[in-house]
This record gives C-alpha cells, sequence and structure tokens, in this order.
C-alpha cells in the first residue's frame, strides 16, 4: 500500500529530515510514527500526498511513484488520502457542515449525495448536531475531529494524520485515536504520527520509530 | 460533463457571491472600468453619428466648372462634348443657371433673400469627376479648364470633404489608441483585483491544494469575477453612454434646428453594445487569467 525505499530527504542547506528510510505498510495495517520533535515524522508523512519530494529513493502508494508524478496528477493522488493535518487547516469563515464539504465540490458527487456523505462523516465523529457551528465555536477536540470528518468524506482508502492529538487532553486524544482505530477496523490503512509514547501504548498498532531522520525500530 | 457544469455553475455562483459580499468595491470597480471604456465608446458613438452627415458629402475628387455670364448655351454644349470627351474626365453633369437656382432658393433662409433679386445671378455650371486621384493632376486639369475662354472660374468641391475624411480618420485612430491604453487600465484594474481576492483567500486555496483540488478548479473562479466585473463595468458603460447622449442630445436637437435639420447623437447600435460588453467582459477574464497565473504559484504545494 504504501511503501519507503531508502528515502532521504534533503532540505535546501543540506540539512537532511530523513536518512535512508526503508519501510512498508499492508493495505488495512494501523500504525504509529513516534519519535521527539525534530524526528522527522512530520516530513516522512508530507511525503506520502507529495506535499515534500524525496532528494532520495523512492516513495510508493499503491505502487505509484508518487515522487514523480507531474504537478497536474497530485490532485487525483490526494483525493485518495484522508489527511488530517497538526494545525486541522480548518477554514473560520464558514460553517463545520462547509468545511467537510469542501473535499467533495471537486470531486464527482451529485449535491444529495454529496450532503449524504457529509452529514454521515459528521455524524461518525459525532459532531453532527454542530454541522452548523463555526469551527471557531468547536473546542480543540472537536475541531480536531472536524478535521477527520472532512479527511474522510471522500472514503479514502488511506487515513493520515499528523500529530492529531498534540494539543489536546488525555481524554479527548485518546478519543481521536478511537475514531481512527474505527476506520481501521472497516479496512482503512492508518498512519499517525505522533510523540505520545503514552497514547501508542493503549493502541494495537505496529510502530515505526524515528529518530534525526532515522528509523530506528 | 455534468460534473464540468455543476462545477462551473458552482464557481458562477462563489464569484456572485464574492462580488455580493463585498458590494461597494465591486460597485466602485464597475465604475472605474465603466467609465473609462465609456470615453471611448462616447467617441465611436459621436463619430458615428457624424458619419451619417458626412455620408451625404462627396468624398471624391469632383470640379465643378462655372461659365462667363454671356457664356451662350450652343457653347456651354461645346464644352460639355469637349469635356466628355477628355479621357481625364469621368462624367460630366451640366447644371443650367435656372436649376441652380431653383436649388438656392430650396434652401433654408435663401428663398426670400434669392426672390428679392431682379435677376438670376448664377452663371451656367458643368460638375466635372474626373478619373484621377491623384492631387497634382487634379490642379493641372483644374488649369487647363480654368483657360478656356468660356469658363470663369473652377473650384475643387471635394477638398473640404477629403480634409473631413481625414479629420474623422484621425479621430478614428485617435479613440482605437484611447481604448487600447483603457482596456490596459481595465485589465489592470481586474488583475490588482483578483490578485487582492487570492491574498484573502489564501488559505482556502492551500487547504484546497492539500485536498486535491485541482488548479482548474480553483482558477475557475477567478477568471468568473473577473469577467462577471468586466460584464458589470461594459453594462455600466452603456449606461453612462446612453444618459450622457441623453443630456447632450437636448442641446444638439437645439443647434440642429436651428439649421433645419433633424440631426441627433445615435446611440450605438445593438450589435456595436454587445461588442462593448463582450470586450470589457473578455478583458476582466483576461486580467483575472494574468493574475490568477502568477499569483496561484505563489501558493503551491509542488
Amino acid at each position: 500500500m504504501i511503501s519507503f525505499s531508502a528515502v532521504v530527504k534533503r532540505y535546501p542547506g543540506g540539512e537532511e529530515g530523513l536518512k535512508g528510510v526503508s519501510f512498508t505498510i499492508e493495505p488495512g495495517e494501523f500504525a504509529f510514527v513516534a519519535g521527539h520533535s525534530g524526528a522527522g515524522k512530520s516530513t516522512l508523512l508530507k511525503l506520502i500526498p507529495a506535499i515534500e519530494r524525496p532528494s532520495s529513493g523512492a516513495v510508493l502508494v499503491k505502487g505509484q511513484n508518487v515522487g514523480a508524478l507531474k504537478r497536474s496528477a497530485l490532485p487525483y493522488l490526494r483525493r485518495n488520502l484522508g489527511l488530517v493535518f497538526q494545525d486541522q487547516k480548518l477554514l473560520y469563515d464558514r460553517s463545520a457542515y462547509d468545511n467537510v464539504m469542501l473535499p467533495l465540490a471537486f470531486g464527482e458527487l451529485g449535491a444529495r449525495e454529496a450532503a449524504a456523505r457529509v452529514r454521515a462523516a459528521l455524524d461518525k465523529v459525532g459532531l453532527l448536531a454542530r454541522a452548523r457551528a463555526n469551527p471557531i465555536q468547536l473546542s480543540g477536540g472537536e475541531q480536531q475531529r472536524l478535521a477527520i470528518a472532512r479527511a474522510v468524506v471522500n472514503r479514502p482508502s488511506v487515513l493520515i494524520a499528523d500529530e492529531p492529538t498534540a494539543n489536546l487532553d488525555a481524554a479527548s486524544a485518546a478519543a481521536i485515536l478511537e475514531i481512527f482505530a474505527d476506520f481501521n477496523k472497516v479496512g482503512v490503512t492508518v498512519l499517525v504520527a505522533t510523540h505520545d509514547e503514552a497514547l501508542i501504548g493503549r493502541f494495537a498498532g505496529r510502530v515505526l520509530r524515528l529518530a534525526k531522520g532515522s528509523l530506528v525500530g | 460533463m455534468k460534473t464540468w457544469l455543476r462545477q462551473h455553475r458552482q464557481a458562477m455562483m462563489a464569484a456572485l457571491g464574492k462580488l455580493a459580499a463585498q458590494k461597494s468595491a465591486a460597485v466602485l470597480n464597475a465604475l472605474v472600468i465603466g467609465i473609462a471604456l465609456s470615453l471611448p465608446a462616447g467617441g465611436y458613438a459621436l463619430l458615428s453619428s457624424l458619419r451619417s452627415v458626412t455620408l451625404g458629402a462627396a468624398l471624391e475628387p469632383q470640379l465643378s466648372v462655372f461659365l462667363h455670364g454671356e457664356t451662350g448655351r450652343a457653347q456651354a454644349e461645346a464644352l460639355g462634348l469637349r469635356l466628355k470627351s477628355d479621357p481625364r474626365v469621368g462624367d460630366v453633369r451640366f447644371v443650367p443657371r435656372e436649376q441652380a437656382l431653383k436649388e438656392l432658393q430650396a434652401t433654408e433662409g435663401l428663398a426670400e433673400v434669392i426672390a428679392a433679386l431682379e435677376r438670376n445671378p448664377l452663371p451656367d455650371a458643368f460638375v466635372v469627376r474626373p478619373t484621377l486621384a491623384h492631387a497634382a493632376a487634379l490642379d493641372a486639369l483644374a488649369a487647363e479648364l480654368r483657360s478656356m475662354p468660356a469658363v470663369a472660374h473652377v473650384q475643387s468641391d471635394s477638398a473640404w470633404a477629403r480634409r473631413l475624411g481625414a479629420l474623422a480618420g484621425t479621430a478614428r485612430l485617435a479613440i482605437a489608441l484611447l481604448a487600447a491604453l483603457l482596456a490596459f487600465g481595465l485589465v489592470a484594474i481586474t488583475f490588482n483585483t483578483i490578485r487582492l481576492q487570492i491574498l484573502t483567500q489564501r488559505a482556502e486555496i492551500e487547504i484546497s491544494k492539500l485536498i486535491g483540488a485541482t488548479d482548474a478548479f480553483i482558477r475557475r473562479p477567478f477568471f468568473y469575477l473577473g469577467a462577471l466585473q468586466g460584464l458589470a463595468g461594459g453594462a455600466l458603460c452603456l449606461a453612462i453612454l446612453w444618459g450622457s447622449l441623453g443630456a447632450l442630445n437636448v442641446g444638439v436637437a437645439e443647434l440642429a434646428a436651428s439649421y433645419g435639420s433633424g440631426f441627433r447623437l445615435a446611440f450605438l447600435s445593438p450589435g456595436d453594445a454587445l461588442a462593448i460588453v463582450l470586450f470589457s467582459t473578455c478583458l476582466g477574464w483576461f486580467g483575472a487569467f494574468l493574475s490568477v497565473s502568477k499569483h496561484l504559484h505563489e501558493i503551491d504545494y509542488k
């Protein structure tokens, strides 16, 4: 499903974010990318939807070398991946409902089916009752759940989350991870970056441990 | 196809929504475009109206050959035959002095003056249309005719019409240049409006790109916004022109009536009006295209 082969990411100035990382995530797997701040977790996750490109090595998603994809092909890659960002990247000039509707606006679903998908996604993360609320009115945990709803509304086969519990209390963080686990139970491949070792311990999942850009476990 | 149409409808609605959300800015932009376009459009309307007046004037070279008062009809006919046989002359029309007087009497305000005359002061004349167009050759023909014993005076009638034609040509060129300059202005206005809009929507564009929006999807609402702004500006231009011509026509009607004319400044033909609106819409779209091409690349994820 996702395969890294001797991937190096070198930033301008020569600093290496990743140093020859290789691993494979199988379809339906639940995996954590663990490590301290600056270990290279975010860099690794950004390589999958080609937000960053590898300096050398290959990143394959469903057999496709995403590092070699043309710019015009990237939107179609990203539509098949559910992305949850550390800072959620919500739009605060529209409702929770409209935030979740955003990925469907450039898809091919009709209005009625799109609306049903949005309601289902909001229901799945427990926010259907707050569909008309502005994200600013939501708590940190709710905002993160809203970001998850937006990531899953296109029914992706892969869900990638970068520190989704970073600013949450333990209970909210566990609730967020439960949502990811639920999606994994229905066959979605889940890759979550976190530095919270305690949280990792509570969920059964493979752990890819990064330290200073190298895979150490 | 259905998806494509739906996305276009969404983009159009999004652009209309943006215009509605920034009413005063949208109205001011449209007003600036409308005023800028109304200058060349007004000039064009003015020239079109004047053309209807000048169309009656002979723009081809023409010579009026006036005979001496004592020239007899037989002598005049002989001169007419000679003129007709000249290869430099295309057409000759004899205007007897009686007909010339009748035509003069028909002129507004002159009937009473003519009636007061004891005798017809007008000479017999020939109106000659030469086959030549070159000014020097025409001058030579006029000089030759002038030297004939029966000829009292030769007048080149087309000189003023040619001057008017040249003046109209210069005015048309000036209007075209003005239109081109103001078209650049319109493109610049739209360019800047779209640039500001892109900056305002930067977060939405960034996020949309991250979650799979194509460039076409992101660009489309901005293209509609530019085109709608141009369309509104074009429509306002027509409104400004209509109002201005209406106001000017009050004075023009009064002036024309004093010359016994029903002349009015005419509004643009439906085809011309449509062309202005389309032109303005296309310029708006083009301004948006330039702005989007330049600024969207600044918000890019590989």
